[in-house]
């Protein structure tokens, strides 16, 4: 251990940084991915047992290994490229789709100091970086050289661009009641049980920012993008094997993106839903005390809430037509928001108990 | 040379990449893609000096969304080259004396005598904790709150002036409203009436 | 009024959530999945699956080529040649079926005068090249054959209702 230690102050200063920061960083990918593909199989467990079907239950026991056998087969498939398409962007387009998934996961905290960089302006970041995902869309749709690409890759963009507004417009709420734009003071900012969160004082921007997410992610019901029955695959019809499975990762990255940032912003991310109502004796109770008391674990149950969300929403509700989703956006979404707004604005000013004392 | 000078050598060599094939580059959707990876130059070039919240804020509005729309339109678009480069050699002349105007003029603006170390101090390094954003918006909402009331406002104009630009015609497609589809129930279009048969059924007399 | 209750319906999303709760119910609900090769589902003595002809107890073939169920046959998948054989009686010299053109609908055997050509329970067949899906009349009846008394039994049960 001594001679290890040893070893690493022998190395220079710069480099040590940026070993460590490789390794934070792959101890949060590498999870993630592994997280993506399970969540693929949940997925078709969820939509299964709604349906009173029991789902994938062939490969491995239960089915567990399904997604591996699923990553396997995709590894091995032929990846075409279709002719007189654009070569370099659509080999690009899943690159970019995928890259800003990941990259806003640096400014996520797990727990208080707990988090890859702790950067002043987290929320503009990941507004930013998430608005750059729809880039890898378009391109894919160009490149393909495809009309249902393209016409599937102008839809989403569309939709992206609509919703990021109303999304937008949530998160100026959440700022205004935390009155920081840096994530983990926005979570120290619901310190408490679950009447503390912000899920309370900011409803309708809770509800609209997790709608908005799901359309942003192109889920059901607002996955008009891929429109199996109008437009066959949307943006992605002409991938095939790891270029497609790329795709495929980028947009369960981007659902459990969405539902980390729900989480962190509206239900008190790591906070246990009775943190500081319970005696101390009570988190001193080995192993039981750890679980109640807060900590990463509940953030990771509040993902799993919402993800399961996800899945529901799309086992349950029929896809909406395009024009109801552009109405949703622009005229249902943004004037609640703005409305909202000026009563967060209120509430703020007048220092309602407990959230804004 | 410290990692922030290689830093920026790097993305300002990006940046003047980018920016010179935007503007030779054939296809005009390529030349898009160009500007996208400009400004996203930029906005690197931003952080490097303390101004993370406008290279934020560049990157938000300009790559996030004014490059999307621009690019959606360039892509639908079936630009024909060939007439718009024929008189590129007629009118040469007159292009590099203007653009050699224009360098000059930079040049006579921003050399180094006038933003060199010599005629601005050197900006004092701020701490991790300081907070860029927090400052912009005390002198947005302070010292400048005037101008930027009248920025916004006109702002609001052109949102206003671009809807009623598109609303101009009256809607000539037929329109359905979903939240009437929805509430309609089936005693508001069915009426089921009992009535007697009026003729008899043949055999039973 | 009505407007003032729908619009505040619509805006707290209240048809959305009692869409969510049927789902969530069928989400415990017990599953109907029958996990094929293991289990299987009980099926009708009418089940009508791969085609056969029957032979008399004797060991006679039923079919005396009257062509009804070629003529019957509503998506042509029948063909039928016939001959005088040396005891007088009409026998089939050819009887195919092609089974990639057969929809499976019972006509033949309905109209069959003999209970010659039967449908049984078989379904569980496939065809490795060309030609394999493609029934003669050996292969017909090496089928008949082979499942004489499951067929006989399922006309036997089917008989009081006809």
């Amino acid at each position: 251990m001594d001679s290890l230690l040893a070893i690493w102050s022998s190395v220079p200063e710069s480099a040590q940084l940026i070993t460590l920061t490789v390794a934070k960083i792959l101890a949060i990918v590498i999870p993630l991915s592994l997280s993506v593909a399970y969540l693929t199989f949940a997925e078709r467990k969820v939509i299964g047992y709604v349906q009173v079907r029991i789902g994938p239950n062939r490969v491995g026991p239960r089915g567990w290994l399904q997604p591996i056998a699923d990553a396997v087969k995709l590894m091995f498939k032929e990846i075409i490229l279709p002719s007189s398409s654009n070569k370099f962007l659509f080999v690009l387009a899943p690159i970019l789709c995928l890259g800003p998934a990941l990259a806003a996961w640096a400014v996520v905290p797990f727990m208080d100091g707990v988090v890859l960089t702790d950067i002043d302006a987290g929320l503009l970041y990941i507004l930013a970086i998430s608005s750059m995902g729809v880039y890898g869309i378009i391109i894919a749709g160009w490149a393909s050289n495809s009309k249902y690409a393209f016409l599937g890759a102008l839809r989403s963009a569309a939709q992206m661009v609509s919703y990021e507004i109303a999304m937008g417009f949530a998160l100026v709420g959440v700022l205004l009641a935390a009155g920081s734009l840096n994530l983990t003071q926005i979570v120290t900012a619901q310190q408490g049980w679950v009447w503390n969160w912000f899920w309370f004082p900011l409803l309708p921007l809770f509800f609209i920012y997790f709608i908005a997410g799901v359309a942003e992610t192109n889920r059901a019901p607002f996955d008009v993008a891929e429109g199996e029955s109008e437009i066959v695959a949307g943006f992605h019809v002409e991938y095939a094997g790891m270029t497609f499975a790329v795709f495929f990762l980028a947009e369960y990255a981007n659902m459990i993106l969405v539902a980390v940032l729900t989480a962190i912003m509206f239900l008190g991310g790591w906070y246990a839903p009775w943190s500081g109502l319970l005696p101390e004796s009570a988190l001193a109770i080995p192993g039981l005390g750890w679980l109640l008391s807060d900590g990463p674990h509940w953030l990771l149950a509040k993902i799993s809430f919402l993800l399961f969300l996800f899945l529901w929403f799309r086992a349950t509700f029929p896809r909406y037509r395009y024009d109801q989703i552009m109405r949703l956006g622009w005229k249902v979404f943004i004037p609640i928001t703005i409305v909202w707004l000026l009563v967060v604005g209120g509430m703020v000013i007048a220092e309602v108990p407990p959230w804004f004392a | 040379m410290g990692v922030e000078q290689i830093l920026f050598y790097v993305f300002g060599a990006i940046l003047v990449f980018a920016a010179g094939m935007v503007i030779t580059v054939r296809n005009p959707v390529f030349a898009a893609l160009f500007l996208v990876l400009a400004f996203f130059t930029s906005a690197a070039l931003w952080i490097l000096l303390e101004a993370e919240f406008l290279a934020i804020t560049l990157v938000l509005v300009y790559v996030g969304a004014v490059m999307v729309l621009f690019l959606f339109v360039v892509m639908m678009l079936d630009i024909n080259l060939a007439p718009l480069q024929e008189g590129f050699t007629r009118y040469l002349p007159v292009g590099i004396v203007v653009a050699g105007i224009i360098v000059a003029e930079i040049y006579f603006a921003v050399n180094a005598e006038h933003f060199g170390l010599q005629a601005v101090a050197e900006p004092v390094r701020h701490a991790a904790d300081y907070s860029n954003t927090r400052e912009l918006g005390r002198v947005i909402y302070t010292a400048y709150a005037y101008p930027f009331e009248i920025a916004s406002a006109i702002l609001l104009v052109a949102i206003v002036a671009a809807i009623a630009l598109t609303l101009r015609a009256k809607r000539q497609s037929k329109y359905i409203q979903p939240e009437k589809q929805v509430i309609v129930r089936r005693k508001d279009r069915v009426r089921i009436v009992k009535m007697p048969p009026e003729r008899e059924e043949p055999g039973t007399s | 009024m009505r407007k003032v209750v729908n619009y505040f319906r619509s805006l707290l999303l209240w048809e959305l959530f009692c869409g969510l709760a049927l789902t969530g119910k069928y989400l415990f609900a017990r599953k109907i999945t029958v996990q094929y090769p293991d289990e299987k589902t009980p099926m009708s003595n009418r089940f009508r699956g791969l085609h056969a002809l029957r032979r008399y107890p004797n060991g006679e073939e039923r079919c005396i080529a009257c062509k009804l169920c070629e003529a019957v046959c509503p998506a042509l998948a029948i063909t039928i040649e016939s001959e005088q054989r040396a005891d007088g009686t009409r026998r089939t010299t050819r009887y195919d079926i092609d089974l990639t053109k057969c929809i499976f609908c019972g006509f033949c055997e309905e109209s069959c005068p003999v209970d010659s050509i039967v449908e049984t329970r078989v379904f569980e067949y496939h065809g490795e090249q060309r030609g394999d899906l493609y029934m003669t009349k050996d292969k017909l009846l090496a089928v008949g054959d082979k499942f004489e008394k499951q067929i006989a039994e399922d006309r036997a049960r089917d008989a009081r209702y006809r």
